[in-house]
Formats: structure tokens, sequence, C-alpha cells
């Protein structure tokens, strides 16, 4: 086992690693260039002219959620916590993105809404739009944020380069590709960035497995690391919290897998931004489906490499030693020469910033239409809003810039994430669900659910930062935070809608499961009756699969 | 709809696949025993070229990825 100081993060790259690192900036502000000259409107601008494959939409799905805080958050989770980790991906996010593309997303992309605050107030009123496109501005900018300060701490670390520099030279890639381009912009980079940052991470995988004797010996030395045989299980012993993750079944299946994961992938704008700019309600629904596929398969590269880690590093996580957030780029460090090196960095500079344009290509629709157009001034021509999507991105990313310290007081990046999302998302999924299946849901009842959810997660999450309420570990105090916000969004919306007056059903349509818009045209193209593009068979795929993937390690 | 992001992969990933290949040859006895002894740009490299056939082979073979309507309507009976 080998001890590290800190210093020893300093990769050691040179010129050859900076072509590559170059190379790629360069078609990525290209791309942005490109994607100028296409936009005449404002849903070229923000909804990449809805002509995109679901090839494209999909990778881009995922891709926008494999920013290098998921990717380094992951790979520390897998060291600190062992193979539970999995949970986030085979119960956490495949069930709900499969869900999002059997389910919803029909909903979403039929009404012809730019956003999700813009279903809210279709649904609705424009008092919940509001509320809850002013949360999701924050929280992206937040997010965005917390994107930057990490993506500088980490090149601090690896390249020596000085915060600021960091800071400043990627918001400006971000902020010229996303201004220039807009949506399709961020959607070709993630398609690019994915592709990057597996090619990037593959060979760290492959080489460690080498050294640490192939999974029959990484297995072997992670039992007799300090995680012992608890890191090698996904379920055994959660009938109590006494497991690596310090969470029951009950937690895992209904706080993560149910509440934060549902509420995450199936209302966060972010995310649900690509499907809608899919070429037609199929490609749209298969657009989550796509991105499930290649999710079964990141924890390869995630924790797998947290795992390697672990076993290679002694002080890993230590008092004194590197951080869990630092075990891929440790593993960078020790395996690849130079030029594997370099697109290894690439990828991970490159994932940092998609997730950033993520937030801010959602930030500026949200912005652009849900506050602006919707709120304060919806009477201009289109260009009018074209251009304020573009100074949107650039008042986001100023904004991003400056919030990237709120991240700096917490240990575990993750940790934080999953509190803003548990705090904005696992409400709107109550809201969502009940308002799609209940047609007597009142418009009150949606925007006092949202507020409600969302202060009951501050109240159950606050007391325990504050150390009066003890929930053990962060992951399991935000599982429970989702868990609380969502029983009393359910609770007070029928409380609501039981004393304040429904909609009438004619403004339902298209909105509520079972009132179907007779005006809508049937948009399949030849070849979306093949059984490769029905969203039924290749959602049940990723179900099955992930439920296999689980039986050697249960 | 805009340029095909297919070319663009398969044209980045062709010129990091050569600049991969050519290194992992040139790579001396110290690069290859980082890397557990195995001439890691080189396979990656390979990797890569092959990669970017795939996307350019794809996008020659069906140029657009919108079928055409007018002859999908056999292929749907």
């Amino acid at each position: 086992m080998l001890a590290l100081a800190p210093q020893d993060l300093r990769l050691d790259v040179n010129a050859l690693d900076y072509l590559i690192l170059a190379l790629y900036f360069a078609v990525v502000v290209g791309i942005g260039f490109a994607a100028r000259r296409a936009i005449r409107s404002s849903s070229d601008f923000f909804l990449a002219g809805r002509a995109l494959p679901a090839w494209i939409t999909g990778l881009a799905f995922v891709s926008a959620n494999l920013g290098a805080i998921e990717i380094l958050g992951m790979a520390a989770n897998g060291a600190q916590y062992g193979l539970m980790t999995v949970h986030y991906y085979w119960i956490g996010a495949i069930p709900a993105m499969v869900f999002l593309g059997i389910v919803m997303m029909p909903f979403y992309y039929r009404s012809k809404v730019h956003s999700v605050p813009e279903f809210l107030r279709r649904r609705f009123n424009p008092a919940t739009q509001l509320f809850n496109a002013i949360a999701f501005a924050v929280a992206q900018v937040l997010i965005a944020g917390i994107n930057l300060y990490a993506l500088a701490l980490v090149m601090e670390a690896l390249l020596g380069w000085p915060l600021w520099l960091s800071v400043i030279v990627s918001a400006a890639i971000v902020l010229a590709y996303i201004t220039l381009g807009g949506l399709s912009s961020a959607i070709y980079n993630e398609v690019m960035q994915f592709f990057v940052i597996i090619a990037g991470l593959v060979p760290v995988v492959v080489l460690g497995l080498i050294r640490v004797g192939g999974f029959e010996g990484l297995g072997q030395k992670v039992r007799e690391s300090v995680l012992g045989d608890g890191a090698l299980h996904t379920w055994s012993n959660t009938a109590t919290t006494d497991n690596p993750l310090g969470a029951n079944w009950i937690g895992i299946v209904f706080g993560l897998g149910f509440v934060l994961s549902f509420g995450y992938w199936t209302t966060n704008f972010a995310e649900v931004q690509r499907g809608l700019s899919a070429r037609n309600t199929n490609a749209a629904r298969l657009t989550p489906i796509v991105a499930a596929y290649p999710k079964l398969l990141i924890p390869v590269v995630t924790v797998i490499p947290g795992l390697i880690a672990l076993v290679l590093f002694s002080n890993l996580g230590k008092d004194g030693g590197p951080e869990y957030n630092y075990a891929i780029p440790l593993l960078m460090n020790e395996f690849l020469p130079n030029g594997v090196l370099g697109v290894a960095v690439t990828g991970l500079l490159a994932s940092f910033m998609a997730g950033m344009a993520a937030n801010i290509s959602g930030f500026n629709t949200v912005f652009t239409y849900d506050i602006w157009k919707g709120h304060v001034n919806g009477e201009k021509s289109d260009e009018f809003y074209v251009r304020l999507g573009r100074i949107a991105t650039i008042g986001g990313v100023v904004a991003g810039i400056g919030t990237a310290f709120i991240a700096a007081g917490f240990s575990n990046i993750m940790n934080y994430l999953q509190a803003l999302f548990a705090f904005f998302n696992a409400p709107l999924f109550a809201t969502f669900i009940i308002g799609l299946f209940w047609k007597r849901m009142t418009p009150w009842a949606g925007f006092w659910g949202i507020i409600a959810g969302t202060l009951a997660a501050f109240a159950v999450y606050i007391p325990y930062r504050a150390g009066i309420l003890d929930l053990g570990t962060d992951l399991n105090a935000s599982f429970v935070a989702a868990g609380a916000a969502f029983l009393v969004d359910a609770v007070i919306s029928v409380v609501i809608t039981l004393v304040t007056t429904p909609k009438p059903e004619e403004e339902l349509r298209g909105l509520v499961y079972g009132l179907t818009d007779v005006d809508l045209k049937d948009d399949s193209i030849a070849g979306d009756k093949a059984w490769y593009r029905s969203p039924v068979i290749l959602g049940s795929g990723a179900l099955v699969l992930a439920a296999a993937f689980y039986l050697p390690f249960l | 709809m805009l340029f095909d992001i297919r070319r663009i992969l398969g044209g980045l990933f062709a010129v990091y696949g050569v600049i991969l290949v050519v290194v992992g040859l040139l790579d001396g006895a110290e690069e290859i025993a980082k890397a557990e002894g195995v001439r890691i740009n080189l396979w990656t490299g390979i990797g890569m070229l092959v990669l970017a056939a795939i996307f350019l082979v794809w996008e020659r073979l069906r140029p657009k990825d919108v079928p055409d309507p007018s002859d999908d309507a056999s292929g749907d009976a």
C-alpha cells in the first residue's frame, strides 16, 4: 500500500497532454460558432429546434448528469461505502428514468411546453410556475457555482493552475458556447464529452484492475480493507442500519429509489430539457430510456476505481491523506503515461464544464420563459427573447462565479447536491404525480403543496445540520428529508384540493392522465413502430438488466 | 437541422487516435512500466480509431438520421 501526501496529487502533464486538451476546447468553441448559424428563432436557441434523434438527446441526458462532481463524488462514495453506492444507479436512476420515458414524457413533450415550470403553469397556475421557476433558477446557479469551484480545486491540485485562472477560463468557455449556440451547442458538447470522459476513465479502470489482480484480487483486497466484507454487498444487513451506507432498506427503496431519484430524474428541468429537444414524441420518450443503458454501466468507471483507490492508497480519506474525492485523479497519476493522461484530464475538465453548461442552459430558459416572459413582460418579439436568453446566460455564469464559494464548507460535495435536490425536487415529484393522475387536484393545491413540502425538507435538514436531530450519516439525512418533503407535499395537496375549486376539464386536456387532447396529431415517423424504438420494450429491458446486475452482489 | 455531430465525433477521435497510436509506438520502457506493462497509449489510440471509424461509416451509410418518409413505406409493411 502506498501512503500519499497531498502534494502527490500533482499530475505530470506535458505539452502533449495540453495539445489534447487544447484540441478539445477548440472543437467545443467551434461547435458554438457552427450552431450559432442555425439559430433563427427562440425554439432553435432554447429547444435546439426540436429536431434531434433519440440517440443524441439520450446521450446528452446521461451526460448532463455525468458532471465531474458526479464522477469524482461517486468514486468517493465507492471508496467510502463500497458497492452499496450502486444503489444510486440501479435502484435510483434506472427506474426513475424509465418511468420518465414511459409515463411522464408524453405529457411534457406533447403539451409543447418549454420548461417544467411552464408545465406547472398549465396544470396549476402562474403562482406555482413562479415559485418553481425561482427555486430552480437559484438552485441551478448554486450548482453551477459548485461545479466551478470544484473544477478550480481539482485543477489547482492536479495541474497547479491558480484558482482564479481555472474559474475564469472555464466560465469563459461555457459562456462562449452557450451564448453562441444555445441548447444545441450544450447538447452536442454533452455527447462529445460523454465519449471523451469514458475514453479517459476506461484505461484507469483496466490498469487499476491489472494491478490489484483483476476482479477477484480486488474483492480479496477490499475484504481485507477497513470497509471489510460489507463493501462487497448491496442488500445484506439492510434490515438494520448496520451496513456501510448506514441506511436500511426502507431508506434505500423509498428515500433514495423512490422520492429522491424520481424527484430528481423526472422533474429536474436540466434533465427533462434534453427530452424536450427531441424531434418527436417517440424520440422524447426514448431519451431517458436510451440514457438508462449507459447509466447501468457507469458504476464500472466510478465505483470500481473508488474501490481500487481504497485498496491501493492506505491513507485515502484519513487525516493527513488525500480526500475521497481524489480517488480517480490519484489513479490517473499512478497509471497513466502522457497522452492518455491528457485524454483523462480533458475528460474531467469537459465533464465539469458540461455539468455547468447543463445548469446554465436550464437556467437561461427558465429565466427567459418562466420569470421574464411569464411574469414581467410577455409581449415582446421572438428575437427579443433570444437576446434575453443570451443575456441571462451571461448573468447566470457571472452569478455562478459569485456563488462558487458556498460549496467550500462541505466535505463531500455529493451530499450537498443531494440536499439541494431534496429541497426542490422531492416535493415537486409528489405534486406532479398527484396532478397527473388526479384531475380534481386544484391549482392552489399545486402551489401550497410544493411550498409545504419544501419547508418540510428544510425543517428536517437544518436541525440535522445544526446537530439537534441525529440521523446517522449525511446520506441518510437527505433520504429522510426527501421522504418528509414528499409526504407533507402529498398530504397538503389533498387537503387543499378538498377545499378549493378545480380547473375545468377543458383546460386540463393533454395535461392529465385520461384527458387526451383530441386536437393533437400523431407525430410518429416511419420506423417508430419497430421494437427497437419502443419505449416500453427498451424501458423494460433496462429494468431487467438493473435487477440482474444486483444478483452477483446481493 | 444542424451539422452532423457524427462527423465531429469521428473527426475528433480520428485525430486523437492517430496522436495516441504514434505516442504509443514511441513510448519508452518508463511509460510502459508505469502502465503495468501495457502500451496503454497504443491500445487507447486503436480503440479511438475504431470508434471514429464507426461514426464516420454510420454517417456515410445513413447521411441523415431522419429517414426519408418515401423509402420507409415499404419497410413498415
